[in-house]
């Protein structure tokens, strides 16, 4: 059983993209890649089964739940740390698991901070708690939509490590601009344009990759120019 | 703070004077324009019956308000509840906003009486559509990302209305209260005018019936502090009790949103 999406938007009368076929290996890091606009955010909501602005033609094959990580960590500021990371329990109406929760904040490295509120957190802080409550939901599949696009250089790459870390062994896939982060992290990379999907050489190696390895420049590098190629 | 007290007391001696010098030097008589120190004497020689019109102004305002509120957010929330509902609604709640109140007046004189009932009603209908306008608002606008959230989590509607929804209107609702609060005493007075010999409307019309501007003039001063003070008290509470659902700053979504302060 995969994750498997086939089809196009359109919007307006106009398709957003040529038809894809996207497919996410179990287990593994997707990295999906394009400008804004190219409608990577349009895909990653139809697996999540979220509704999107364009009209889809084609399928979805989702037979997993998925938990959903975004930009916008999207705190709720009356509610603890604890609180947020339960937030799906709670939402189910099911019993909130307060060891489990707890454990997960000690790995995000916010056990001290549990029943504080989110109002006093930094953007990074923010997304520590939302990757918490993201792991919280234990589901086989994840989706991340820009998780990291607000956080300064060193903060992002240190959110980059921890996903990689406790999202091992679950079926993630993650839309991004940034070449260099999805090159970091990702098994497969793919590249959204107009022409549809487009598979992106990666370095070989376990993620997640050094930022300097000589390898990951050379892939962004040869993925810039691409970029611009097609840009032009 | 201490500082803008002072500046505003300034401001209020430096307008007294000006009106006063307005009054010395252009001889208007006391029947059209009286000055602050006649307003002063005259708000003095009344003070009790001032005082007592005041404290059912008062009772009217907070009532009105109270009940206004509570309705205001039972409709709104029925309305987010049921788009059916809302969409049956629509209509006959703009009618009420679109009848003038000073029309419907006399009618709720004439079915409640002359007692408090058809005062308190009349700020139940001035205060009640803007807190259920902003609530409903509020409740059908949360944060997209919120939502997004609550459908991958396979959250239940009535889950993600009490958890969510609710919470994040708050704000919004907050907004609505601190409107009714200031129409309340516009509502009061409107009620006092039409019937009954209670409230400072009340006084305000007799005063003006008999000439007594100054009298006019002294009830309407008080009216402004009480109008005043009541807006302040709503907000100051309404601030403090919602404070923790002041949405988290830095958020993508959340710029827009009101904030409750000021």
């Amino acid at each position: 059983m995969t994750v498997r999406l086939e089809g196009q938007v359109r919007f307006g009368g106009r398709a957003l993209f040529a038809p894809v076929r996207l497919e996410l290996a179990a287990g593994r890091w997707t990295a999906l890649l394009g400008p804004s606009g190219a409608g990577k955010s349009t895909l990653l909501r139809l697996l999540a089964g979220l509704p999107v602005a364009g009209r889809f033609e084609g399928r979805v094959e989702s037979p997993f739940p998925v938990a959903l990580m975004a930009q916008d960590a999207a705190l709720l500021p009356w509610l603890t740390l604890r609180g947020n990371v339960g937030l799906g329990a709670r939402l189910r109406g099911e019993a909130v698991d307060r060891q489990r929760i707890d454990t997960l904040l000690d790995a995000v490295g916010l056990a001290a901070r549990a029943d504080s509120y989110p109002l006093a957190l930094s953007g990074g802080q923010m997304q520590r708690v939302a990757l918490a409550r993201t792991l919280a939901e234990d589901r086989p599949v994840v989706l991340l939509d820009e998780p990291f696009s607000a956080l300064d250089p060193r903060t992002r790459l240190a959110m980059q490590d921890l996903a990689v870390r406790l999202l091992a062994g679950r079926t993630v896939l993650m839309v991004t601009h940034d070449p260099a982060e999805a090159l970091r992290v990702a098994d497969r990379v793919l590249l959204l344009g107009r022409d549809g999907l487009e598979e992106v050489a990666v370095p070989t190696g376990a993620v997640p990759r050094g930022p300097a390895d000589p390898a990951l420049l050379a892939c962004q590098g040869a993925l810039l120019q691409r970029l611009m190629a097609g840009a032009a | 703070m201490a500082g803008r007290l002072r500046g505003r007391v300034a401001g209020l001696v430096a307008g007294l004077l000006l009106w006063q010098g307005l009054i010395a030097l252009t001889g208007l008589p006391p029947f059209l324009l009286p000055g602050p120190l006649a307003v002063a004497e005259a708000a003095h020689a009344f003070r009790s019956l001032l005082a007592m019109a005041a404290l059912h102004t008062a009772a009217v305002m907070a009532a009105g308000f109270v009940a206004g509120s509570v309705a205001g957010c039972a409709v709104g929330l029925a309305m987010a509840a049921s788009p059916a509902l809302a969409a049956r609604l629509r209509g006959p709640l703009l009618m009420s906003q679109i009848v003038p109140v000073f029309a419907l007046a006399p009618i709720l004189t004439l079915w409640l009486g002359y007692g408090m009932a058809p005062k308190v009603a009349v700020v139940v209908l001035v205060c009640f559509f803007p807190v259920a306008a902003a609530f409903l608002d509020g409740l059908d606008r949360p944060s997209p990302a919120c939502m997004d959230l609550a459908r991958t989590m396979g959250a239940t509607r009535w889950r993600t209305l009490w958890h969510l929804r609710i919470p994040l209107a708050l704000p919004g609702l907050c907004s609505g209260m601190k409107l009714a609060a200031a129409y309340a005493s516009v509502g009061a007075v409107i009620g006092e005018w039409v019937g009954g010999s209670e409230g400072l409307g009340a006084v305000m019309l007799h005063a003006n019936g008999r000439m007594r501007i100054d009298l006019t003039f002294a009830a309407l001063a008080v009216l402004t502090v009480l109008a005043v003070a009541f807006h302040g008290v709503v907000c100051h509470g309404l601030d403090r009790s919602l404070r923790r659902f002041v949405p988290v700053p830095g958020g993508r979504g959340w710029a827009g949103e009101p904030r409750l302060s000021g």
